[in-house]
Protein backbone atom coordinates (compact mmCIF):
# COMPACT_ATOMS: atom_id res chain seq x y z
CA UNK A 1 0.00 0.00 0.00
CA UNK A 2 1.30 3.43 -0.90
CA UNK A 3 0.49 6.52 1.12
CA UNK A 4 1.53 10.03 0.36
CA UNK A 5 2.83 12.34 3.09
CA UNK A 6 -0.15 14.68 3.01
CA UNK A 7 -2.52 11.81 3.63
CA UNK A 8 -0.44 10.56 6.56
CA UNK A 9 -0.39 14.03 8.15
CA UNK A 10 -4.15 14.33 7.75
CA UNK A 11 -4.53 10.89 9.33
CA UNK A 12 -2.33 11.84 12.29
CA UNK A 13 -4.21 15.12 12.78
CA UNK A 14 -7.56 13.31 12.86
CA UNK A 15 -6.33 10.66 15.30
CA UNK A 16 -4.76 13.41 17.43
CA UNK A 17 -8.02 15.37 17.47
CA UNK A 18 -9.97 12.30 18.50
CA UNK A 19 -7.53 11.38 21.26
CA UNK A 20 -7.47 14.96 22.54
CA UNK A 21 -11.22 15.29 22.90
CA UNK A 22 -11.84 11.69 23.94
CA UNK A 23 -9.33 11.65 26.80
CA UNK A 24 -10.00 15.31 27.55
CA UNK A 25 -13.65 14.63 28.31
CA UNK A 26 -12.87 12.14 31.11
CA UNK A 27 -11.74 14.53 33.82
CA UNK A 28 -14.26 17.34 33.47
CA UNK A 29 -17.18 14.90 33.32
CA UNK A 30 -16.11 13.08 36.50
CA UNK A 31 -15.35 16.34 38.31
CA UNK A 32 -18.59 18.04 37.36
CA UNK A 33 -20.59 14.95 38.25
CA UNK A 34 -19.01 15.02 41.70
CA UNK A 35 -19.88 18.73 42.03
CA UNK A 36 -23.51 18.13 41.11
CA UNK A 37 -23.83 15.21 43.54
CA UNK A 38 -22.38 17.28 46.38
CA UNK A 39 -24.67 20.19 45.44
CA UNK A 40 -27.69 17.91 45.71
CA UNK A 41 -26.57 16.67 49.11
CA UNK A 42 -26.03 20.27 50.20
CA UNK A 43 -29.48 21.40 49.04
CA UNK A 44 -31.13 18.52 50.88
CA UNK A 45 -29.32 19.56 54.07
CA UNK A 46 -30.21 23.20 53.78
CA UNK A 47 -32.97 23.81 51.21
CA UNK A 48 -33.13 27.53 52.05
CA UNK A 49 -29.74 28.01 50.41
CA UNK A 50 -30.81 26.22 47.22
CA UNK A 51 -30.41 29.27 44.98
CA UNK A 52 -26.93 30.10 46.27
CA UNK A 53 -25.76 26.51 46.10
CA UNK A 54 -27.09 26.08 42.57
CA UNK A 55 -25.25 29.22 41.46
CA UNK A 56 -22.00 28.06 43.06
CA UNK A 57 -22.38 24.65 41.48
CA UNK A 58 -22.69 26.19 38.01
CA UNK A 59 -19.75 28.57 38.52
CA UNK A 60 -17.58 25.77 39.87
CA UNK A 61 -18.54 23.45 37.03
CA UNK A 62 -17.72 26.15 34.51
CA UNK A 63 -14.18 26.42 35.89
CA UNK A 64 -13.76 22.62 35.95
CA UNK A 65 -14.98 22.57 32.35
CA UNK A 66 -12.16 24.80 31.13
CA UNK A 67 -9.63 21.93 30.81
CA UNK A 68 -12.05 20.12 28.58
CA UNK A 69 -12.61 23.25 26.50
CA UNK A 70 -8.85 23.47 25.94
CA UNK A 71 -9.04 19.89 24.64
CA UNK A 72 -11.90 20.88 22.33
CA UNK A 73 -9.92 23.84 21.01
CA UNK A 74 -6.88 21.66 20.28
CA UNK A 75 -9.11 19.03 18.64
CA UNK A 76 -10.74 21.62 16.37
CA UNK A 77 -7.38 23.17 15.49
CA UNK A 78 -6.13 19.68 14.58
CA UNK A 79 -9.16 18.85 12.46
CA UNK A 80 -8.83 22.02 10.41
CA UNK A 81 -5.03 22.31 10.48
CA UNK A 82 -3.23 23.70 7.47
CA UNK A 83 -0.93 20.94 6.22
CA UNK A 84 0.24 22.29 2.90
CA UNK A 85 3.92 21.64 2.30
CA UNK A 86 4.52 19.94 5.67
CA UNK A 87 6.81 16.95 6.15
CA UNK A 88 6.36 13.70 8.06
CA UNK A 89 7.49 15.29 11.35
CA UNK A 90 4.31 17.36 11.27
CA UNK A 91 2.28 14.15 11.47
CA UNK A 92 4.07 13.11 14.68
CA UNK A 93 3.60 16.62 16.12
CA UNK A 94 -0.13 16.55 15.48
CA UNK A 95 -0.54 13.13 17.05
CA UNK A 96 1.57 14.11 20.03
CA UNK A 97 -0.28 17.42 20.52
CA UNK A 98 -3.53 15.46 20.77
CA UNK A 99 -2.08 12.97 23.27
CA UNK A 100 -0.60 15.79 25.37
CA UNK A 101 -3.82 17.80 25.63
CA UNK A 102 -6.01 14.72 26.09
CA UNK A 103 -4.08 13.36 29.08
CA UNK A 104 -3.41 16.87 30.37
CA UNK A 105 -7.11 17.66 30.76
CA UNK A 106 -7.92 14.65 32.97
CA UNK A 107 -6.44 15.82 36.28
CA UNK A 108 -7.49 19.49 36.24
CA UNK A 109 -11.07 18.52 35.38
CA UNK A 110 -11.32 16.14 38.33
CA UNK A 111 -9.53 18.60 40.64
CA UNK A 112 -11.73 21.56 39.77
CA UNK A 113 -14.83 19.44 40.37
CA UNK A 114 -13.63 18.37 43.82
CA UNK A 115 -13.15 21.99 44.91
CA UNK A 116 -16.54 23.10 43.58
CA UNK A 117 -18.35 20.19 45.26
CA UNK A 118 -16.89 20.99 48.66
CA UNK A 119 -17.78 24.68 48.22
CA UNK A 120 -21.44 23.63 47.76
CA UNK A 121 -21.32 21.45 50.89
CA UNK A 122 -19.71 24.28 52.82
CA UNK A 123 -22.37 26.71 51.77
CA UNK A 124 -25.07 24.50 53.23
CA UNK A 125 -23.09 24.20 56.46
CA UNK A 126 -22.16 27.87 56.83
CA UNK A 127 -24.28 30.14 54.61
CA UNK A 128 -22.67 33.28 56.07
CA UNK A 129 -19.29 32.35 54.59
CA UNK A 130 -20.71 32.07 51.05
CA UNK A 131 -18.63 34.86 49.56
CA UNK A 132 -15.36 33.67 51.08
CA UNK A 133 -16.15 30.15 49.95
CA UNK A 134 -16.87 31.17 46.38
CA UNK A 135 -13.74 33.27 46.07
CA UNK A 136 -11.45 30.63 47.61
CA UNK A 137 -13.05 27.93 45.47
CA UNK A 138 -12.49 29.99 42.32
CA UNK A 139 -8.88 30.69 43.30
CA UNK A 140 -8.20 27.03 44.12
CA UNK A 141 -9.77 25.61 40.99
CA UNK A 142 -8.07 28.23 38.82
CA UNK A 143 -4.73 26.98 40.17
CA UNK A 144 -5.85 23.41 39.29
CA UNK A 145 -6.20 24.47 35.67
CA UNK A 146 -2.57 25.59 35.36
CA UNK A 147 -1.37 22.09 34.52
CA UNK A 148 -3.97 21.90 31.72
CA UNK A 149 -2.61 25.23 30.49
CA UNK A 150 0.91 23.74 30.37
CA UNK A 151 -0.48 20.88 28.29
CA UNK A 152 -2.20 23.32 25.95
CA UNK A 153 0.96 25.41 25.61
CA UNK A 154 3.04 22.34 24.72
CA UNK A 155 0.38 21.18 22.23
CA UNK A 156 0.26 24.58 20.54
CA UNK A 157 4.08 24.78 20.38
CA UNK A 158 4.18 21.36 18.73
CA UNK A 159 1.45 22.25 16.26
CA UNK A 160 3.02 25.48 15.10
CA UNK A 161 6.77 24.90 15.50
CA UNK A 162 9.02 25.06 12.43
CA UNK A 163 11.53 22.21 12.15
CA UNK A 164 14.25 23.75 9.99
CA UNK A 165 16.15 20.73 8.72
CA UNK A 166 15.81 18.52 11.79
CA UNK A 167 16.46 14.86 10.94
CA UNK A 168 13.34 12.71 10.91
CA UNK A 169 14.71 9.77 12.86
CA UNK A 170 15.37 10.79 16.43
CA UNK A 171 13.26 13.98 16.24
CA UNK A 172 9.91 12.21 15.84
CA UNK A 173 10.54 10.42 19.14
CA UNK A 174 11.44 13.68 20.88
CA UNK A 175 8.06 15.18 19.97
CA UNK A 176 6.16 12.06 21.06
CA UNK A 177 8.08 12.01 24.34
CA UNK A 178 7.39 15.72 24.90
CA UNK A 179 3.64 15.20 24.51
CA UNK A 180 3.59 12.22 26.89
CA UNK A 181 5.70 13.97 29.51
CA UNK A 182 3.59 17.11 30.00
CA UNK A 183 0.28 15.34 29.40
CA UNK A 184 0.77 12.53 31.91
CA UNK A 185 2.48 14.74 34.51
CA UNK A 186 -0.50 17.11 34.50
CA UNK A 187 -2.81 14.34 35.78
CA UNK A 188 -1.18 14.10 39.20
CA UNK A 189 -0.83 17.81 39.87
CA UNK A 190 -4.37 18.55 38.73
CA UNK A 191 -5.90 15.98 41.10
CA UNK A 192 -3.55 16.92 43.94
CA UNK A 193 -4.32 20.62 43.74
CA UNK A 194 -8.01 19.80 43.60
CA UNK A 195 -7.75 17.82 46.85
CA UNK A 196 -6.03 20.84 48.46
CA UNK A 197 -8.67 23.29 47.24
CA UNK A 198 -11.39 20.92 48.48
CA UNK A 199 -9.86 20.88 51.96
CA UNK A 200 -9.60 24.67 51.91
CA UNK A 201 -13.34 25.02 51.21
CA UNK A 202 -14.13 22.56 53.99
CA UNK A 203 -11.88 24.46 56.39
CA UNK A 204 -13.45 27.85 55.62
CA UNK A 205 -16.94 26.44 56.14
CA UNK A 206 -16.00 24.93 59.50
CA UNK A 207 -14.01 27.91 60.71
CA UNK A 208 -14.86 31.09 58.76
CA UNK A 209 -12.62 33.27 60.98
CA UNK A 210 -9.52 31.46 59.73
CA UNK A 211 -10.39 31.99 56.06
CA UNK A 212 -7.40 34.12 55.06
CA UNK A 213 -4.95 31.82 56.88
CA UNK A 214 -6.46 28.77 55.23
CA UNK A 215 -6.46 30.29 51.74
CA UNK A 216 -2.79 31.26 52.08
CA UNK A 217 -1.86 27.73 53.20
CA UNK A 218 -3.86 26.30 50.29
CA UNK A 219 -1.84 28.35 47.84
CA UNK A 220 1.46 27.23 49.41
CA UNK A 221 0.36 23.59 49.29
CA UNK A 222 -0.85 23.88 45.72
CA UNK A 223 2.40 25.50 44.64
CA UNK A 224 4.34 22.50 45.95
CA UNK A 225 1.87 20.05 44.37
CA UNK A 226 2.41 21.88 41.07
CA UNK A 227 6.11 20.99 40.87
CA UNK A 228 5.61 17.54 39.23
CA UNK A 229 3.69 19.22 36.39
CA UNK A 230 6.56 21.69 36.06
CA UNK A 231 9.06 18.79 35.86
CA UNK A 232 6.93 17.38 33.04
CA UNK A 233 6.90 20.73 31.26
CA UNK A 234 10.66 21.07 31.70
CA UNK A 235 11.39 17.67 30.14
CA UNK A 236 8.99 18.50 27.26
CA UNK A 237 10.75 21.78 26.57
CA UNK A 238 14.18 20.08 26.63
CA UNK A 239 12.87 17.44 24.21
CA UNK A 240 11.15 19.88 21.84
CA UNK A 241 13.98 22.39 21.60
CA UNK A 242 16.87 19.90 21.63
CA UNK A 243 18.88 19.29 18.49
CA UNK A 244 19.53 15.71 17.49
CA UNK A 245 22.10 14.11 15.20
CA UNK A 246 20.64 12.06 12.38
CA UNK A 247 20.78 8.31 12.96
CA UNK A 248 19.53 5.12 11.38
CA UNK A 249 19.36 3.30 14.72
CA UNK A 250 16.22 2.65 16.72
CA UNK A 251 17.65 3.01 20.23
CA UNK A 252 18.24 6.82 20.29
CA UNK A 253 14.58 7.35 19.39
CA UNK A 254 13.33 4.91 22.01
CA UNK A 255 15.53 6.68 24.60
CA UNK A 256 13.73 9.98 23.91
CA UNK A 257 10.22 8.44 24.11
CA UNK A 258 11.21 6.64 27.31
CA UNK A 259 12.41 9.93 28.80
CA UNK A 260 8.91 11.32 28.26
CA UNK A 261 7.25 8.19 29.68
CA UNK A 262 9.46 8.15 32.78
CA UNK A 263 8.79 11.76 33.79
CA UNK A 264 5.16 11.61 32.68
CA UNK A 265 4.18 8.52 34.65
CA UNK A 266 6.64 9.30 37.42
CA UNK A 267 4.99 12.62 38.20
CA UNK A 268 1.44 11.25 38.59
CA UNK A 269 2.00 9.70 42.02
CA UNK A 270 3.99 12.54 43.61
CA UNK A 271 1.43 15.09 42.35
CA UNK A 272 -1.49 13.22 43.91
CA UNK A 273 0.53 12.38 47.04
CA UNK A 274 1.63 15.92 47.79
CA UNK A 275 -1.95 17.05 47.15
CA UNK A 276 -3.21 14.56 49.76
CA UNK A 277 -0.66 15.93 52.25
CA UNK A 278 -1.48 19.57 51.65
CA UNK A 279 -5.21 18.81 51.76
CA UNK A 280 -4.93 17.31 55.23
CA UNK A 281 -2.53 20.06 56.28
CA UNK A 282 -4.94 22.80 55.20
CA UNK A 283 -7.87 21.01 56.87
CA UNK A 284 -6.06 20.96 60.19
CA UNK A 285 -4.75 24.52 59.87
CA UNK A 286 -8.41 25.54 59.71
CA UNK A 287 -9.34 23.53 62.80
CA UNK A 288 -6.28 24.40 64.83
CA UNK A 289 -4.99 27.65 63.46
CA UNK A 290 -2.92 28.68 66.47
CA UNK A 291 -0.50 25.95 65.33
CA UNK A 292 -0.36 27.12 61.70
CA UNK A 293 3.45 27.35 61.70
CA UNK A 294 3.97 23.83 63.00
CA UNK A 295 1.39 22.35 60.64
CA UNK A 296 2.78 24.19 57.62
CA UNK A 297 6.25 22.91 58.45
CA UNK A 298 5.06 19.31 58.78
CA UNK A 299 3.09 19.65 55.55
CA UNK A 300 6.04 21.03 53.59
CA UNK A 301 8.44 18.34 54.85
CA UNK A 302 5.98 15.57 53.95
CA UNK A 303 5.30 17.09 50.52
CA UNK A 304 9.01 17.41 49.81
CA UNK A 305 9.54 13.72 50.61
CA UNK A 306 6.63 12.57 48.47
CA UNK A 307 8.17 14.53 45.58
CA UNK A 308 11.37 12.53 45.77
CA UNK A 309 10.27 9.83 43.33
CA UNK A 310 9.34 12.51 40.78
CA UNK A 311 12.91 13.76 41.04
CA UNK A 312 14.28 10.22 40.47
CA UNK A 313 12.06 9.97 37.38
CA UNK A 314 13.34 13.30 36.10
CA UNK A 315 16.95 12.20 36.67
CA UNK A 316 16.34 9.01 34.64
CA UNK A 317 14.77 11.13 31.88
CA UNK A 318 17.72 13.51 31.82
CA UNK A 319 20.14 10.55 31.64
CA UNK A 320 18.10 9.09 28.77
CA UNK A 321 18.16 12.40 26.90
CA UNK A 322 21.72 13.56 27.48
CA UNK A 323 23.82 10.47 28.25
CA UNK A 324 22.30 7.73 26.10
CA UNK B 1 15.74 2.16 9.25
CA UNK B 2 17.58 -1.11 9.67
CA UNK B 3 16.82 -2.70 13.03
CA UNK B 4 19.56 -5.02 14.23
CA UNK B 5 19.94 -7.23 17.29
CA UNK B 6 22.17 -5.07 19.48
CA UNK B 7 20.23 -1.91 18.62
CA UNK B 8 16.92 -3.59 19.41
CA UNK B 9 18.17 -4.83 22.77
CA UNK B 10 19.44 -1.35 23.65
CA UNK B 11 16.09 0.15 22.64
CA UNK B 12 14.26 -2.36 24.83
CA UNK B 13 16.54 -1.55 27.76
CA UNK B 14 15.82 2.18 27.38
CA UNK B 15 12.08 1.57 27.19
CA UNK B 16 12.28 -0.73 30.19
CA UNK B 17 14.23 1.85 32.18
CA UNK B 18 11.72 4.60 31.39
CA UNK B 19 8.72 2.46 32.26
CA UNK B 20 10.34 1.02 35.41
CA UNK B 21 11.07 4.46 36.85
CA UNK B 22 7.89 6.08 35.57
CA UNK B 23 5.42 3.47 36.81
CA UNK B 24 7.55 2.70 39.87
CA UNK B 25 7.26 6.30 41.06
CA UNK B 26 3.45 6.31 41.21
CA UNK B 27 3.04 4.11 44.29
CA UNK B 28 5.63 5.67 46.59
CA UNK B 29 4.39 9.16 45.68
CA UNK B 30 0.80 8.39 46.70
CA UNK B 31 1.82 6.25 49.69
CA UNK B 32 4.13 8.87 51.15
CA UNK B 33 1.39 11.42 50.62
CA UNK B 34 -1.02 9.34 52.70
CA UNK B 35 1.55 9.06 55.49
CA UNK B 36 2.16 12.81 55.40
CA UNK B 37 -1.56 13.56 55.40
CA UNK B 38 -2.21 11.46 58.50
CA UNK B 39 0.79 13.06 60.19
CA UNK B 40 -0.66 16.52 59.54
CA UNK B 41 -3.90 15.33 61.10
CA UNK B 42 -2.08 13.88 64.11
CA UNK B 43 -0.02 17.05 64.63
CA UNK B 44 -3.23 19.08 64.38
CA UNK B 45 -4.87 16.95 67.06
CA UNK B 46 -1.89 16.80 69.35
CA UNK B 47 0.69 19.51 68.56
CA UNK B 48 2.80 18.69 71.64
CA UNK B 49 3.92 15.41 70.09
CA UNK B 50 4.98 17.03 66.82
CA UNK B 51 8.61 15.90 67.15
CA UNK B 52 7.74 12.26 67.74
CA UNK B 53 5.11 12.31 64.98
CA UNK B 54 7.51 13.84 62.45
CA UNK B 55 10.13 11.22 63.32
CA UNK B 56 7.62 8.40 62.84
CA UNK B 57 6.46 9.97 59.58
CA UNK B 58 10.00 10.16 58.22
CA UNK B 59 10.71 6.51 59.07
CA UNK B 60 7.43 5.40 57.50
CA UNK B 61 8.05 7.44 54.37
CA UNK B 62 11.59 6.07 54.09
CA UNK B 63 10.18 2.54 54.12
CA UNK B 64 7.55 3.30 51.49
CA UNK B 65 10.22 5.09 49.45
CA UNK B 66 12.11 1.80 49.14
CA UNK B 67 10.09 0.57 46.16
CA UNK B 68 10.81 3.85 44.38
CA UNK B 69 14.51 3.28 45.01
CA UNK B 70 14.21 -0.29 43.65
CA UNK B 71 12.71 1.21 40.50
CA UNK B 72 15.57 3.71 40.29
CA UNK B 73 18.17 0.94 40.76
CA UNK B 74 16.53 -1.25 38.10
CA UNK B 75 16.36 1.70 35.71
CA UNK B 76 20.04 2.54 36.26
CA UNK B 77 21.01 -1.13 35.85
CA UNK B 78 19.09 -1.26 32.56
CA UNK B 79 20.77 1.92 31.36
CA UNK B 80 24.36 1.30 32.37
CA UNK B 81 24.95 -2.39 33.17
CA UNK B 82 22.73 -4.60 31.04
Amino acid sequence: MEYDVQQLIRLAAFIGGGVSMGLGAIGAAIGEGYTASEANMAISRNPKQAGNIFKTMLVGQAVAESASIFALVIAILLLFADISGAGLLKAVCFLSAGICMGFGAIGPGIGGGLAAGEACTGMARQPKASNRLTSSMLLGSAVCQTSAIYAMAVSLIMMFIGFGNAPLNPTWAAFLGAGLSTGLAAIGSGIGEGLTAKACCEGIARQPTSASNVTASMLVGQAVAETPAIFGLLISMILIFGSYAETTLLSPSIALISAGLATGFGCIGPGIGSGIVSGEGVRWIARNFEHTGLLTRTMLVAQAISQSTAIYAMVISLILIFVM
Amino acid sequence: MAIEGADLIKAAAFLGAGLAMGLGAIGPGIGEGMIGAKTCEAVGRNPKEAGLLTRTMLVGQAVSESTGIYALVVALLLLFVV
